[in-house]
């Protein structure tokens, strides 16, 4: 029971590239891009996680004996969230783009180069 | 290659790397385990050492700096492409109108901007004293300007957030937080450590530089947002 | 494990399935949205609210906007 978090990853992971590979549109193939994300932010947090401890915020009046989880995973994650969003959307701009030059979106049918 | 022959090849290697890796996944310590001293080291001593309640923003703004520094360029060169990739072809076209016919969509929505933007701006600035900081608070003041779209005029939103004015901030938040890093540079310490005055625990003048680097990283996340739903949106409104 | 970990666990689980499985791209980006909750929740329950936050602000304003506008632009020609 105690690997279920890592299983989650894993099957977040292999979910999202299948998805990937078998796409027939690209906006389709950037959500499962999404997922592939998600599963790496899943994994670094389940990492960090210590039973029983709290979060990593310490404001006056909260009890400090009982610990928290580890911090630097969090930060590495949280970063990670918000430049993705940039990420994504420059690969939107960049489908945008074939679809103006093309007026297609399947991946397969972008396969076979017209003269 | 055919598509049923590639995904074959994609079945067989997805297959041996997904055994690989739940191998992998196995050698990890048990879950709720975490033997790292790294972050035990820095929750003792984050909150007496910088004068911060909120751990993870002291580990992103000033422990791990150089990190997110890295990420901030990121998010701006991500940003420039979005807009040269879409600005290059839109020039003087016309645009479509769009009406809100709905009173009560322009009514809520017109009423939810002020205090969006607000609690936007409030997660940004207490972001070292409880969870929030730059990043978060920066996506979420950009919401406020979808609002402003959503539930009223295109117009107005364009009123709202001038191209040139965005450009700039975009540009002064990620130059402000490299500049800081210099700043400690010239102040004789190494690059980005934490030269400002402390100041005191549990109020918004404490941190030092992770209060400034906040803020950069809020405005130059504020204005990233604003400028890529704006290049979207105009992809959108110019019809060709 | 407490049981709330194991539901959101569930959960998330159930949502990314969903996502991919979602072929029409408009519906697709619906699901996504309702897969950040998910994720939201599965973050709050491991102790991480600045992810949280985060992942909140993003998955239900930036990511759908970006993609619907997307949509809404290549949706012209055809």
């Amino acid at each position: 029971m105690s690997f279920l978090p890592y299983a989650l990853a894993a099957w977040l992971f292999f979910v999202g590239l299948y998805g990937v590979a078998t796409s027939r549109h690209l906006v389709h193939l950037v959500m499962c891009l999404a997922v592939m994300q998600s599963s790496t932010y899943v994994l670094l947090l389940a990492i960090g996680y210590r039973t029983g401890k709290k979060a990593p915020i310490f404001t006056s009046g909260v009890p400090t004996k009982v610990g928290a989880v580890d911090p630097v995973v969090q930060a590495l994650t949280l970063t990670d969230v918000v430049v993705s969003v940039a990420a994504s959307a420059l690969i939107l701009a960049l489908v945008i783009e074939i679809w103006k030059r093309s007026g297609k979106l399947d991946p397969d049918a972008l396969r076979k180069k017209e003269t | 290659m055919s598509r049923r022959a590639r995904l074959g090849v994609f079945g067989v290697s997805a297959a041996v790397l997904a055994s690989l890796f739940v191998w992998a996944l196995t050698g990890l310590p048990k879950f709720g385990d975490f033997q790292g001293e790294y972050g035990r080291i820095l929750n003792s001593v984050a909150g007496s050492e910088r004068h911060v309640t909120n751990v993870v923003a002291a580990v992103v703004f000033d422990y791990r700096g150089f990190d997110t520094l890295g990420e901030e360029f990121l998010l701006f060169t991500a940003v420039m492409a979005v807009a040269l990739l879409l600005r290059e072809a839109r020039s003087g076209e016309e645009r479509r109108t769009d009406v809100v016919r709905s009173d009560t969509v322009r009514a809520v929505g017109l009423f939810a901007v002020g205090p969006t933007v607000v609690v936007g701006l409030y997660v940004i600035a207490h972001g070292y004293l409880t969870p929030g900081g730059g990043f978060q608070g920066g996506v979420a003041t950009a919401a406020g300007l979808v609002l402003l779209y959503a539930a009223a005029r295109y117009r107005a939103y364009r009123a709202a957030s001038p191209k040139a004015l965005i450009d700039f901030a975009e540009g002064t938040g990620v130059g402000a937080y490299a500049a800081v890093g210099i700043a400690s540079l010239i102040a004789g310490s190494a690059f980005l450590a934490n030269v400002a005055d402390l100041g005191v625990k549990g109020t918004l003048s404490s941190g030092g530089t992770i209060a400034i680097l906040n803020a950069a990283s809020g405005l130059a996340v504020a204005a990233a947002c604003v400028l890529i739903f704006h290049e979207f949106l105009e992809e959108v409104m110019t019809p060709r | 494990m407490i049981p709330l970990q194991v539901v959101a666990i569930a959960l998330v689980g159930l949502g990314g399935l969903a996502v991919v499985a979602a072929r029409d791209p408009l519906r697709q980006a619906l699901v996504l949205g309702l897969y950040g909750l998910t994720l939201v929740s599965l973050f709050v329950v491991l102790q991480a609210p600045d992810v949280a936050l985060s992942e909140l602000v993003v998955s239900t304003v930036a990511f759908p906007f970006i993609l619907f506008t997307a949509l809404a632009k290549m949706r012209d020609r055809r």
